[in-house]
């Protein structure tokens, strides 16, 4: 584990964050003194029981909802609202029905002329593999392939950040077991600092350079474990089941 | 397919007809008609050439109580659903009105627009107006108040706000449901036509229905009634086409 804030390469800063919602019932506390560094560059995951608030977390660290107190600092400067250098790529993906892949992609891209957007749009449509696809609707998509226009169009509008709310979950296990192995070949070529929300363990474990594990609500990070098993990781491997143990271990769940 | 589905539809059809017959076995004028009654007033309505300026009649006045209810009616919907405060003081209002038949207004209408010219008219489509706008503002409300907030949340973080924010994600998303909501709207109108023309109105299928009536023709009213539901059914699949063209234009109904 490091020291908050002893790293030069940090990205965003998390400080004593609480997030509180109101509710019929009361005040419900999701988020309790959260502290977490994410390092530039870096692919960090961060895993917890379901409902426990990590998706609340992302949402605050990508300026949609804002925090009751505390302070969550990325590149030194407050977070206060969305911004396009840090995008949310969707579980079950955002791109826009109505739009072909190619609008979709440029959806992000804002007002540019017509040869830079389409240079730039098939660029991307070429990054994530879905060539001959660009006049394609969602509809006529598989959702592995939305999922790729969904990050496709993230990437396009090059931001520093990317925030992964649960990205597979919607997949069936084989889609996202390939999606996986798509997601680190993206990171590997563009080395975007990615945020990965998930509550699958073995997900975080293969992809993750770091797993911040959170506890039950109200949460706060518990530990962040250091994962540096060289890639590709298979979950054959000793090391790969021992730090899958670890995690659940502080997850307090028991196993056969 | 196709072809089954037709049959079974004219199956349902000579079911009808034939209980229909049954029914009114040996039946005069005065009765309720017979389907060969019906058919041969209808023959008779046709040839008169009333029957054409009743349809255009009632048509006209559809298509402008209609229009003016979507006109008025998607805007205001889209506004509500999206600002949560302008819905809580307007909406409890909107669905108050809504439940009151429009055909309750009719004195109102006649008040209010009687002595103008085309007072008739206008009274009329004062009340097609009425039937198909609350329809109209809830769907275009709820269409609204019901968008992914994913496509709301992705679009504020790419930047796109305002207008454009409006045009590319509000609009398209909300647009499916609306159209259902012209469609409803459309039916309830066409259906509203007829009681809104059995007063004060010299013209349309439904002064043509009280005509008839007080003529002792049921035969005519039948064949009047028949017209009516032509007329609906034609003006639904219309809808539903409108409908689904522009749904597929926007990919949204491929695959």
């Amino acid at each position: 584990m490091t020291e908050l804030g002893s790293d030069t390469r940090t990205k965003i800063a998390i400080r004593e964050v609480c997030k509180t919602f109101e509710t019929k019932k009361g005040r419900v506390v999701v988020l309790d003194q959260v502290d977490l560094d994410v390092r530039s560059g870096e692919f960090l995951a961060i895993v917890g029981p379901s409902g426990c608030g990590k998706s609340t977390l992302l949402n605050c660290m990508a300026g949609f909802e804002p925090i009751t107190s505390g302070s969550i600092r990325i590149d030194g400067v407050e977070v206060d609202a969305p911004s396009r250098k840090r995008v949310f790529v969707f579980q079950e993906p955002g791109i826009l029905p109505w739009f072909s892949v190619w609008d979709n992609i440029g959806f992000g891209l804002g007002k540019m002329p017509f040869e830079q957007k389409h240079e730039i749009v098939m660029r991307y449509i070429r990054l994530v593999g879905l060539d001959g696809f660009e006049k394609s609707f969602p509809s006529e998509l598989s959702g592995g392939m939305k999922q790729r226009v969904e990050f496709a169009r993230a990437l396009a509008v090059q931001p520093d950040v990317l925030y992964l709310d649960e990205p597979f979950g919607a997949l069936d296990a084989l889609t996202r077991l390939e999606m996986r192995a798509e997601i680190l070949r993206i990171w590997g070529e563009t080395r975007k600092t990615c945020i990965l929300v998930t509550h699958d363990v073995e997900e975080a474990v293969e992809l993750a350079d770091r797993v911040a594990v959170m506890t039950p609500r109200p949460a706060t990070v518990h530990s962040v474990l250091d994962n540096d098993l060289p890639r590709p990781r298979s979950a054959d491997q000793r090391e790969f089941r021992a730090l899958k143990d670890r995690v659940f271990e502080i997850l307090g769940v028991r196993r056969g | 397919m196709k072809l089954r589905s037709f049959l079974n539809a004219c199956l349902g059809f000579a079911a009808f007809v034939g209980l229909w017959q049954l029914a009114t076995h040996g039946n005069k004028v005065g009765d309720l008609p017979s389907p060969w009654m019906t058919a041969r007033g209808l023959g008779q309505v046709a040839a008169q050439g009333v029957l054409w300026q009743n349809i255009i009649a009632s048509v006209f006045r559809v298509a402008w109580g209609f229009s003016l209810a979507a006109a008025i009616g998607i805007p205001l919907g889209i506004a509500l659903g999206w600002y949560p405060r302008l819905r809580d003081v307007v909406n409890p209002l909107v669905q108050s009105l809504r439940p009151i038949s429009p055909i309750a207004w009719l004195p109102f209408a006649v008040i209010m627009f009687g002595g103008t010219a085309l007072s008739s008219d206008l009274s009329a489509i004062f009340l097609l107006f009425l039937s198909a706008f609350f329809p109209i503002v809830t769907a275009s409300t709820s269409a609204t108040a019901s968008i992914d907030q994913k496509y709301i949340r992705s679009a504020r973080n790419f930047g796109v706000e305002g207008f454009d924010l409006f045009r590319r994600v509000v609009l398209p998303a909300a647009l499916p449901q609306v159209l259902t909501g012209l469609r409803l709207a459309l039916g309830i109108a066409w259906v509203v036509v007829v009681a809104a023309e059995m007063l004060g109105v010299e013209t349309g299928l439904g002064y043509q229905v009280m005509d008839s009536r007080n003529a002792l023709r049921m035969d005519h009213v039948a064949a009047a009634m028949v017209v009516i539901a032509a007329i609906g059914l034609l003006l639904d699949t219309g809808m539903a086409r409108v409908e689904s063209t522009i749904l597929a234009r926007r990919g949204v109904r491929r695959g």
